[in-house]
């Protein structure tokens, strides 16, 4: 088998395997704030692909990627969350639409998919694009699984950062993507716009009013 | 006569390792919680002080629960002996097969749960349930992870597959990671571990293993504990000689060899060990109900790992 037994596919290989491990482990805990903390090692293990990418490919933009990742998405946007589930006082423990067996059992369906998808439109480049670009695809599709299966607004907003990791993580994976930096920064504002809107949604859903004070009363009333 | 010698010899490590082993695990647990934890010997003072006390037996308990001790002992003791710990080429070696390893610790599983409801008290009766259920979700579990090794490899001979890691690049691969991570959830289930079981408990409602052995005592007692330290000696082995075989003598003819397979053998336990303390100590136990979940999640690893070996090996 030829690519193999390289040392920059070798750490490639695990960091994205890695990422695709904890996006089961989104799809498995239950609590919000351990979803956080899974969410934050996964942009941390993207943060490394990324820079281990930009050191196998000597392709000093991609250090830009990984320095968002780290920032923005380990970081910012945990903390973020954190804060704002602390402040909302939402319920701790997730609501699942589906069973978290059963989530799982698609989840492995979907990487069977994106499996499938990847072997004929690959056949020409080398067993690491194949495995990497599964890898990748599947944490995308499992990003979307989570953002369906989920009731919460912030586990959605997770999923969909979640899956914005696994655009990432195929961008990086492939040579000569010059755009993978103006990308990412894109991405970021609006990942950090739609973490804005949806919660702004849900909250004038629940309240009719995006007002502090309304909610202030409704929360006094629950008490 | 040197391989057959050195069989021997494995034979005697084992069974003169485990509780060392059981007691490094309990050491460094009681070390992380701030303890000073008893002596790394005391395993073998307990299994000593057992076999010179008095079997007390219920009245109704049958020629079963007499002998099966001694069938789980041999059972383990056996499949422990087949794993390569420090050399490929044992006397056994041509026995040595995947397959059979899970047959003996299944059968081994199955005496150990008859013995529980032998007797007819209401903890051996659920330990065995509960037993039972675990084991039916981990052995798929663990079947996967052994045909994905099967199919990367072509072999479900384990000195074969050590052998074969050793000498091919074979690199690390998906499939191996997450057949790791599978087999790691695997052989904490079968060893009643923390997330599952928890080895230093006699409560009630939480216990699985402690449960079904509830009825026995003296010699018998014995035999079930060194049974179950030898079988995290052999989880331990497994996961060494599958994923990290490094040092492993291969020509048992050259001493050298055998003594740094020795040596990095006994490095790989103290790893072993030291990982599940730590592990242990950083997680609590879970509900007997999302066991299903956690160890489906193994199962789906190594089917994962499996159908990324069709990326990697496909068209």
């Amino acid at each position: 088998m030829p690519g193999f037994a390289t040392l920059p596919y070798d750490v490639a290989h695990v960091l994205d395997t890695l990422v695709l491990v904890l996006s089961f482990a989104l799809l498995y805990q239950r609590r919000l704030f351990g979803v956080l903390t899974i969410y934050a090692w996964q942009a941390l293990l993207l943060a490394a692909a990324a820079a281990w990418q930009a050191y196998a490919q000597d392709a000093p933009h991609l250090y830009i990627t990984a320095g968002i990742a780290l920032v923005f998405k380990a970081i910012i946007i945990p903390i973020a969350l954190h804060r704002i589930i602390v402040y909302l006082d939402i319920h701790r423990t997730i609501e699942t639409a589906l069973g978290v067996g059963a989530t799982l059992t698609v989840g492995v369906a979907l990487v069977a998919l994106s499996i499938l998808l990847v072997l004929p439109v690959t056949t020409a480049s080398g067993a690491l694009t194949r495995e990497s670009l599964a890898a990748a695809l599947s944490v995308v599709l499992l990003g979307l699984l989570m953002m369906i299966t989920r009731r919460n607004a912030v586990s959605q907003v997770v999923g969909f950062m979640s899956l914005e990791n696994g655009l990432i993580l195929a961008a990086v994976g492939v040579k000569g993507m010059p755009l993978v930096v103006e990308l990412s920064i894109a991405f970021s504002v609006m990942v950090a716009f739609i973490i804005f809107g949806v919660f702004f949604f849900h909250i004038r859903e629940r309240f009719d009013t995006l007002d502090i004070h309304d909610m202030e009363r409704f929360r006094g009333e629950r008490r | 006569m040197r391989v057959a010698l050195l069989e021997l010899l494995q034979f005697a490590l084992l069974v003169a390792l485990a509780p060392l082993l059981t007691g490094l695990v309990r050491k460094l647990k009681a070390r992380l919680n701030a303890r000073i934890g008893p002596s790394l010997l005391q395993p073998y003072r307990d299994l000593l002080r057992l076999l010179r006390k008095e079997v007390v037996l219920a009245p109704n308990a049958s020629w079963l629960f007499r002998t099966i001790p001694y069938v789980v002992f041999a059972a383990i003791w056996l499949a422990a002996a087949i794993v390569p710990t420090f050399a490929t080429g044992l006397a056994l070696s041509r026995t040595a097969d995947l397959i059979a390893l899970v047959a003996l610790l299944a059968s081994a599983r199955f005496a150990l749960a008859l013995a529980g409801m032998d007797v007819g008290t209401s903890f051996g009766g659920i330990g065995a349930s509960r037993e039972m259920m675990i084991a039916s979700l981990a052995e798929p579990a663990m079947l996967m992870v052994t045909f994905t090794v099967a199919l990367l490899v072509r072999s479900t001979s384990l000195p074969h597959i050590a052998d074969y890691l050793l000498t091919h690049n074979v690199g690390i691969r998906i499939s191996l990671l997450l057949g790791l991570v599978s087999l790691l959830i695997v052989a904490l289930a079968e060893n009643a571990r923390i997330p599952v079981d928890n080895p230093a408990t006699h409560l009630e409602l939480t216990m699985v293993h402690e449960a079904m052995v509830l009825e026995y005592s003296g010699r018998h007692l014995a035999l079930i504990e060194a049974a179950s330290m030898v079988k995290l000696l052999l989880y331990i082995s497994l996961i060494a000689a599958v994923f990290f075989p490094w040092g492993m003598a291969r020509d048992l003819g050259d001493a050298r060899a055998v003594a740094l397979g020795l040596l990095s053998y006994g490095a790989k336990l103290a790893l072993g060990g030291g990982v599940l303390a730590l592990f242990e100590t950083s997680i609590a136990k879970m509900r007997v109900f999302r066991l299903a979940e956690f160890l489906g999640g193994a199962f789906l690893l190594g089917l994962l790992a499996a159908l990324f070996l069709y990326v990697s090996q496909g068209l």
